[in-house]
């Protein structure tokens, strides 16, 4: 799987390291170099060599959780592809675990190490908030992958996905097609993940505050737990409890399979799904067509390579080619994307394999 | 072999008697006082239908909160279908559960072996030798696994808790590293898995019949064969069963092995309903089937139960489900409903105990 985005501003390269350089210069440069160049791929040219160029040696601990799920499996293979892209970039990944004790533990053990910086998707952000703040203390600069530490002294840099914004791409794809059906309440059911996650109470209200600009409301929704199996279940009961649905948006494509396991069986067509996340499952079934699924709302496990690379620019003290300033930025929240028939072929490369 | 067994009076009564008793209508059986072992046609099956009785209401009070609550949908046979094709994995394995606590053991590893099953059947190498081989594979593997905790327990002198808690972590374990904690998909080419749950016959979904023939198994063994008599005696007092010759060890370890076979059709129903084999599959599914077992009146130390009752109580908790959902209630509600019935049951069972009218 290609981890980079596939789009021309894979520039990914900093112009921060010739800034440096450059000294009192650079802001002008970097406004300039913007007009200057409209090209983004002659860009990426004159300004490629900087940050990927090898610089000073980096040692990358990574932590995250066991993956019993395609997404958090493709979270590890991310970083880890990202960091053999680099000569100058040591990578040491600890065992991942589901159990919050084992990954303090591991984290800590990577502080003792001495790393040059810490990549981090915590099981619980609350949770492992101590061990992370410990490194922080400890001169370790931590980069926040998606579950956020609730202080901000825990972390030097936290990238992630836009829950809420999964919910409104979501909720627009649906509100644009019903409404151009010129539907009148229409059936709009949703199967969230784990419902007591603060993350799906994100995406279940961008979903609602997104259609609510269409006027339209969410029928029924209903929770599974990010599994085939309880997808199955709940997409086979709801499908019982609605004689005629409009539109349905599942929050997870691994559980989706599940869910158009049991819409496959009822027979039922006369609605359409969106999914979530944005499995190469999903995008399969989207390229294939026919069948109810028509878009999935992105929540890019990519995020881990990014994470990787902010973290050696972190350790290497250089910024990013795109922003003026000389460091890497404080928070990076990636876009929701949505991936239909039209630009499936695009993300394909991104899908991850449940 | 035919017998009296009679469960020693070592365990006090209230104790012995609550698997069989209904509500309060419930007179103790027999009169002898001595509680008998519930035999093949004799036993204490009049008060054992008062307890189902119970269950039976239990199961129209919910279907007319369902149809007062949801009258256009609940009642429909779509509904129905729905119902019983989602109580057919859990189901399946209420009836190994079933044997193995009468038999005075218990399974905590179901809903993991059930995982490593589906896992198994649907690896690559599998898959490439087609659906009859998968299905093969998936009982295979549940009955290869019951007879490896069974041989801990019979043989090795494990407690059941132990050897049954061990497997639960083991399989989990096996079926994360062979799938490499990824869902596997059942491929095109195999979709006779699929049919399993799509072919209907008189409205029925095969998986439903499935779930039916183990049941009527499970009940005829239990209650027209010497092996269910053994069951009882081996459960009831596994001293006195050993001094009349039965072999227990050995008996004890067919009870894991039927379980696990069980594990294994549960496996199969659960790939032909999500076309995935996943070690997620069958999370808690141990604690699901114990409280149905329980709610079906079976005693926790062995020696009494029915396999009837086990699948009323599956159909009381499917049931309650189908019903949050329809009414699009939320998870957590629904554990706390199954948590009252649970003791609602139980406590309704004692109370007829105490106080035959």
């Amino acid at each position: 799987m290609r981890d980079q985005s596939p789009r021309p501003t894979r520039r990914g390269v900093l112009f921060g390291g010739a800034v440096v350089a450059a000294g009192s210069l650079a802001a002008a440069c970097t406004s300039n170099s913007e007009k200057d160049d409209p090209s983004p791929a002659a860009q990426a040219g004159s300004l490629a060599g900087d940050n990927d160029k090898p610089g000073k040696q980096v040692t990358i601990g990574f932590s995250a959780p066991a993956a019993d799920h395609g997404w958090i499996a493709a979270i590890a293979k991310n970083a880890e592809g990202q960091a053999k892209k680099y000569k100058d970039v040591t990578f040491k990944p600890v065992e991942p675990t589901n159990d919050i004790n084992q990954q303090i533990s591991a984290v800590e053990s990577l502080i003792r190490a001495k790393v040059d910086v810490l990549v981090i998707l915590p099981n619980d952000g609350e949770q492992l908030n101590q061990v992370a703040r410990k490194a922080m203390d400890a001169g370790i600069p931590v980069v926040n992958l998606d579950r956020v530490f609730p202080d901000k002294l825990s972390y030097r840099t936290w990238v992630g996905g836009d829950n809420y914004g999964m919910g409104v791409s979501a909720g627009h794809y649906i509100g644009k097609k019903l409404k151009a059906k010129n539907a009148s309440n229409p059936v709009i059911l949703e199967i969230q993940g784990i419902a007591t996650l603060p993350l799906t109470q994100d995406r279940s209200k961008g979903f609602a505050d997104a259609l609510k600009s269409y006027g339209f409301t969410v029928t029924a929704k209903q929770d599974a737990k990010f599994t085939v199996e309880s997808g199955n279940q709940v997409a086979s009961n709801l499908l019982q409890a609605h004689k005629k649905i409009d539109a349905l948006w599942n929050h997870d494509d691994d559980q989706g399979v599940g869910v158009l396991a049991a819409i496959k069986q009822s027979g039922r067509k006369e609605f359409f799904m969106v999914g979530g996340a944005g499995s190469a499952n999903a995008m399969r079934e989207i390229k294939t067509g026919g069948g109810v699924l028509e878009a999935t709302v992105t929540y890019p496990p990519t995020m881990a390579a990014s994470a990787i690379k902010l973290g050696r620019l972190i350790a290497q003290g250089k910024g990013m080619a795109d922003l003026v300033e000389l460091q890497v930025p404080q928070s990076i929240t990636l876009a929701s994307e949505t991936v239909s028939k039209d630009n499936v072929d695009t993300y394909m490369p991104l899908g991850f394999e449940s | 072999m035919t017998g009296t067994f009679h469960s020693g009076g070592s365990a006090p009564r209230t104790e012995k008697n609550t698997g069989e008793r209904g509500g309060a209508l419930a007179r103790p059986a027999g009169g002898s006082g001595k509680p008998r072992l519930p035999f093949g046609r004799g036993g204490a099956a009049g008060s054992r239908e008062v307890h189902h009785l119970g269950l039976v209401a239990a199961l129209v009070l919910l279907a007319v909160v369902g149809l007062v609550t949801e009258p256009g949908n609940f009642a429909t046979s779509g509904n129905v279908v729905g119902i019983l094709a989602l109580a057919a994995t859990i189901g399946v394995i209420t009836v190994g559960q079933t044997f193995v606590i009468i038999g005075g053991g218990i399974d905590l590893s179901v809903g993991s072996v059930m995982a490593l099953a589906s896992v198994w059947a649907t690896t690559v190498a599998t898959q490439s030798y087609g659906p009859a081989v998968m299905a093969l594979c998936a009982v295979l593997v549940g009955t290869g696994a019951g007879v490896l905790t069974g041989l801990l327990i019979s043989y090795g002198r494990l407690v059941p808790f132990i050897a049954t808690l061990a497997m639960l972590v083991a399989a989990r374990g096996l079926a994360q590293r062979m799938s490499d904690r990824r869902t596997q998909l059942v491929r095109p080419e195999n979709d006779a898995i699929e049919a399993l749950s799509t072919t209907k016959v008189l409205g029925l979904p095969l998986v439903v019949y499935i779930f039916a023939a183990v049941a009527a198994a499970g009940w005829l063994v239990l209650n027209r064969t010497t092996f269910g008599r053994r069951t009882f005696a081996v459960g009831g007092n596994p001293e006195a069963a050993r001094l009349a010759g039965i072999d227990v060890r050995r008996h004890t370890l067919t009870l894991y092995a039927l379980s696990g076979f069980c594990c294994g059709v549960a496996a199969l129903i659960i790939m032909a309903r999500t076309t995935t084999g996943s070690s997620t599959h069958g999370d808690l599914y141990e604690l699901d089937a114990i409280a149905a077992v329980i709610i079906g009146g079976t005693l926790l130390t062995g020696g009494r139960g029915t396999i009837a009752g086990s699948i009323l109580g599956v159909l009381v908790f499917t049931l309650i489900t189908n019903l949050f959902i329809l009414n699009g209630l939320q998870t957590s509600d629904q554990l706390i409903a199954k948590g009252a019935i649970i003791v609602i049951a139980v406590l309704l069972q004692r109370r007829g105990l105490r106080s035959p009218t």
